[in-house]
């Protein structure tokens, strides 16, 4: 990792409550890598650990938030969004993010993303989308890929698959990304620009159940389902470009959407501002 | 001067009362009757730098609630049945997690859409079971509009001090009565808050055993870097399953409120003395049990009434003493439901003195002809 200048001052264990160590993640699982360029990029945002507040749901993903050392908040299933907005609302001191699962954000949490990406409150929220319910033991999700066999899907998927990114522009979020576990680096510059971005920011990280998922669908150990899923990624810039010979067109990566509509909160606070001398009739 | 005398309703009583209070973060989804408690709370809070939101639905509302009282704010949420138990799970977390907060539940008839601008007080069981798990909950239930405030500023002391959730339980009559309200029989008193963490960073126990049962919160920002998890936790807020410290956990939260049962049990007396019957009854139905007592009492009847203001913990220890001083030979329990609150006094007086039963679920209120009707026949 000698690649960038500050990337030297950067040691993961500075994030890390070493105290929760060993993690419960199984071996290979892509969580712990989108976990170590999370914190590698509040690290170079020169976020304030003090002054951060990390609240997640409930699933494999949502036990991350425990591991880093700020202010956590491990919440209910797909409500961490919820929770982040009344936190956010409150304190806009804080630098808050949402760590959440394809499941907890799409699935019982869809609602709370389409509302949260429509009010464009200053939340980062990291989505790691494993395509399965890691937690519960591999059940389908909203994310599984067509044909895939999960627990409850002895026959294999046939539901549809959810573009989460395509809903977080769609229902208007300032900024939206999208990043494979083997692109560490390209993943910290995404989560970097999410941070920096004044609004809502969603990044859908392609993280892998190796244990389950990958198991169960013999996709091979993690750095074979890494490499899969990086080759099937086309990144965003490339867009226009004809398939070959470039990556096939299955789903972007890089920085998806972004837009300048105003923050909520200090839209609401604005107009709050506004209301001050003038008599109140209660 | 500011005139202290105000024709209030039971809902804008509850919002005005929470914004004395301190509350500064409201989050509602409308919802019949209690709509009116969000439309106050709308418009006030940006006025005294509070914020107001209206969330995609009432789990969204209950988790915005519970995640601004993380972040060290005040915070207030309303709703009626239906939208109640959409909040029941996310409750369940403030209950284990120990995050103060106020839910304003404004009961109306159902189950389901049920009769849903009519009157009822079908949630009484709902407001103390209805989340899941073992769990302490305080719930207070006023029956006039003056009380709906004086209550709801309880509500927000008590659930900052004891670090639990407390539900106001109105039902649609209290909250749509208008009445004249002095704000100024609330005494001015420096505001009430949780105790917030201070001292040592290093070894920091968010859920820490003090003497009190209730440990001090870390806010945000002050350095603590603590983890707040719902997952059953050790004293440090990681989760443990070592059977010992997981019982002790659950264990403290529940028992905080028996450790803290004096400041928290409130209730009404009236013409109690030397009683044959005791009507005990909550809101509105308190309300006509009041007009009956008196009306018997000038037969010459002997009748009196004990009310729960508070509701759950039921003060059962103030009901027994009542019964056994006033002689009463029975109780009778008015409520707008199918027998709720009967089933706690009959636990309460177990055999003491038996429970005799006058529900509506028709979407009227009792009245105090009914209550006297049926304690005449009950005195026969
Ligand atoms: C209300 C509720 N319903 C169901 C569950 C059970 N549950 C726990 S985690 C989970 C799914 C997690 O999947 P995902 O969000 O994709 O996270 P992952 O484990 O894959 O990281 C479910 C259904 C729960 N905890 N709460
Ligand atoms: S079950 Fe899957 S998602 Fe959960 S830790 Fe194991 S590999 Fe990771
Ligand atoms: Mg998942």
């Amino acid at each position: 990792m000698k690649d960038t200048a500050d990337a030297t001052a950067f040691d993961v264990n500075d994030w890390i409550r070493q105290d929760q160590m060993p993690h419960f993640l199984c071996p290979g699982c892509g969580h712990g890598i989108a976990l170590r360029a999370l914190v590698w990029a509040l690290h170079e945002q020169g976020i304030d650990k003090d002054k951060l507040a990390v609240v997640s749901g409930i699933g494999c993903s949502g036990r991350l938030s425990a591991y880093i050392d700020a202010n956590t908040f491990h919440t209910t299933h797909g409500r961490p969004l919820t929770f982040a907005t009344g936190l956010k609302l409150a304190r806009p001191d804080l630098t808050v993010v949402v760590i959440t699962g394809d499941g907890d954000c799409l699935a019982i949490g869809g609602n709370h993303l389409i509302h949260a990406a429509r009010r464009n409150l200053d939340i980062t929220c990291v989505m790691l989308n494993n395509e399965i319910y890691g937690m519960t033991g591999g059940q389908v999700s909203p994310t599984t890929s067509g044909g895939r066999y999960t627990s409850t899907t002895p026959m294999g998927n046939s539901e549809p698959t959810f573009d989460a990114c395509a809903l977080a522009t769609a229902a208007g979020a300032g900024f939206v990304g999208r990043e494979v576990t083997m692109q560490v680096l390209a993943l910290r510059d995404l989560l970097k620009q999410a941070l920096a971005h004044p609004g809502f920011s969603f990044v859908e990280v392609l993280s892998d159940c190796t244990e389950i998922y990958g198991r169960k669908n013999d996709l091979g150990a993690s750095p074979e389902m890494m490499l899969a899923k990086k080759s099937e990624m086309r990144p965003f810039a490339y867009r226009n470009t004809v398939d070959v010979p470039f990556r096939p067109n299955h789903l972007r990566t890089g920085v998806i959407a972004r837009n300048d509509r105003p923050e909520y909160g200090a839209a609401y606070r604005t107009m709050a501002a506004g209301l001050h001398g003038e008599k109140g009739d209660a | 001067m500011t005139a202290t005398l105000r024709n209030l309703e039971g809902n804008e009583a509850c919002a005005l009362g929470a914004i004395r209070a301190g509350c500064r973060f409201f989050a509602g989804y409308p919802i019949t009757p209690s709509s009116e408690v969000a439309e106050v709370m709308a418009r006030e809070l940006p006025r005294v730098g509070g914020t107001f939101i209206q969330m995609e639905d009432e789990i969204a509302s209950m988790g915005a609630v519970i995640g601004a009282s993380m972040g060290g704010v005040k915070a207030m949420t309303a709703t009626s049945g239906p939208g109640f138990s959409l909040k029941q799970e996310n409750l369940g977390y403030a209950c284990g997690a120990e995050i103060p907060c106020v839910i304003v539940n404004v009961m109306r008839g159902g189950p389901s859409t049920g009769m849903p601008t009519r009157p009822a007080q079908g949630d009484i069981m709902q407001a103390r079971w209805g989340t899941h798990g073992d769990h302490a909950i305080i719930v207070l239930a006023p029956a006039s509009v003056a009380e709906a405030y004086s209550e709801t500023i309880r509500a927000v002391e008590l659930s900052e001090t004891l670090r639990v959730p407390v539900v106001v339980l109105l039902d649609e009559v209290i909250g749509h009565l208008t009445e004249t309200v002095d704000l100024a029989a609330v005494p001015e008193a420096p505001e009430v808050w949780r105790s917030f963490a201070t001292g040592p960073r290093e070894g920091f126990q968010p859920y820490a055993v003090t003497d009190d049962l209730i440990p001090p919160m870390p806010r945000p920002g002050d350095g603590y870097r603590a983890h707040c998890t719902g997952l059953t936790h050790a004293p440090g807020g990681f989760p443990t399953q070592v059977p010992e410290v997981a019982t002790a956990a659950v264990t403290r939260t529940t028992d905080k409120l028996v450790h803290h049962r004096e400041r928290i049990e409130s209730w009404q007396v009236q013409d109690a003395e030397d009683s044959d019957l005791l009507i005990v009854a909550i809101g509105i139905s308190a309300r006509a049990a009041r007009q009956a007592v008196r009306d018997l009492r000038a037969e010459g009847l002997k009748i009196g009434l004990f009310r729960p203001v508070t509701l759950w913990p039921f003060p059962e220890e103030a009901l027994r003493e009542t019964v056994a001083r006033s002689g009463a030979k029975a109780v009778l329990v008015p409520e707008m439901n199918q027998g709720q609150l009967v089933l706690e006094v009959e636990r309460v007086l177990a055999g003491r003195a038996p429970a005799l039963r006058l529900n509506r679920i028709d979407g009227q209120p009792i009245t105090p002809d009914d209550i006297a009707d049926r304690a005449r026949e009950a005195l026969k």
